[in-house]
C-alpha cells in the first residue's frame, strides 16, 4: 500500500523534507509500522520519532495514536506538539 | 456559528456585534483576543509566524466548537485563527460566544481556548533579534485543558 506522510514545524525542518510518498508492505497496517520503518532511517529519524520524544500524528486529518489503522491513500501527518491560539 | 482561519486582521468589535445583531433572544457575549506579545522566556520577539496543516485546521476548529456547543446551551459561536507572519501587537485568535446566560458563555469562551491551545493544529516560531525558534507546547496548557475532562 502506498500512503502519503506530511511533516510540520519543527520536525518539516529537523528531517528537510514537506510530505512524501511511503509503500508499506501489506494491505492494512498501524500506524506503528509507519514510524517504525522512517525512524530505521537513523539519525533525527530515529531520534525525533522515538517513543518518548514527544512527536503527535494525525491520519487523515484526525489526531490519532499508534495503534490507528492505516491503509492505501491514507494521509498521516507527523508534527510537534501544537502552539496555536 | 463561524469558523475562520485566515491570513488577515478582524475586528473585534464587529465580530462582537454580529454574535448578537438582531438576536434579542441573546443575553450574554464572552469574548477572548489572543496577541502576540513582544517578550517570550525572557528574550524580545519581532515577528511570530503561524503555521498550519490547512487540510486538518479547520475540521479541527470545528469539532472544539462542536463539543463546546454540546455541552452548554449557546446561542452561536466565532472563531478566527490568523496565520502567516505578524507581529507584536498583532491579534492571533478571536472567540466570541452568545448565550443566554453569562456563566455558559465565560465557560465555553475558555473552553473552546484551551482544547485549540492542545489540539488544533498551529505552530509558533518565534523571530528574535539575530534568530529563529520554534514555540515549546507548556505542559500547563495540557493541564487547562484536561480540567474540562472531569
Amino acid at each position: 500500500m502506498k500512503i502519503k506522510v506530511l511533516y510540520f514545524a519543527r520536525l518539516r525542518e529537523v528531517f528537510g523534507v514537506e510530505s512524501e510518498e511511503l509503500e508499506l508492505p501489506g494491505e492494512r497496517a498501524y500506524a506503528a509500522a509507519v514510524i517504525d520503518m522512517l525512524r530505521k532511517r537513523g539519525g533525527a529519524w530515529s531520534e525525533e520519532l522515538a517513543l518518548d520524544a514527544g512527536y503527535r500524528m494525525a491520519v487523515n486529518q484526525t489526531l490519532a495514536g499508534l495503534v490507528t489503522p492505516v491503509q492505501d491513500g491514507y494521509e498521516v501527518a507527523i508534527f510537534p506538539p501544537v502552539t496555536g491560539g | 456559528m463561524k469558523i475562520q482561519v485566515q491570513e488577515s486582521d478582524f475586528d473585534p468589535g464587529a465580530e462582537i456585534a454580529a454574535l448578537h445583531a438582531g438576536q434579542p433572544k441573546v443575553g450574554a457575549v464572552a469574548s477572548f483576543v489572543g496577541l502576540v506579545r513582544d517578550l517570550n522566556d525572557g528574550e524580545s520577539v519581532t515577528s511570530l509566524t503561524l503555521e498550519h496543516y490547512p487540510a486538518m485546521t479547520e475540521k479541527s476548529l470545528r469539532e472544539i466548537v462542536d463539543q463546546a456547543m454540546g455541552r452548554w446551551s449557546l446561542l452561536d459561536v466565532s472563531l478566527i485563527h490568523r496565520v502567516g507572519e505578524l507581529k507584536p501587537l498583532d491579534r492571533i485568535v478571536f472567540v466570541g460566544v452568545a448565550s443566554m446566560h453569562r456563566g455558559e458563555a465565560f465557560a465555553a469562551c475558555e473552553f473552546i481556548m484551551d482544547y485549540l491551545k492542545t489540539l488544533a493544529p498551529f505552530w509558533k516560531k518565534e523571530g528574535t533579534p539575530g534568530s529563529e525558534r520554534w514555540v515549546e507546547a507548556h505542559a500547563s496548557d495540557e493541564t487547562a485543558a484536561e480540567r474540562w475532562k472531569k
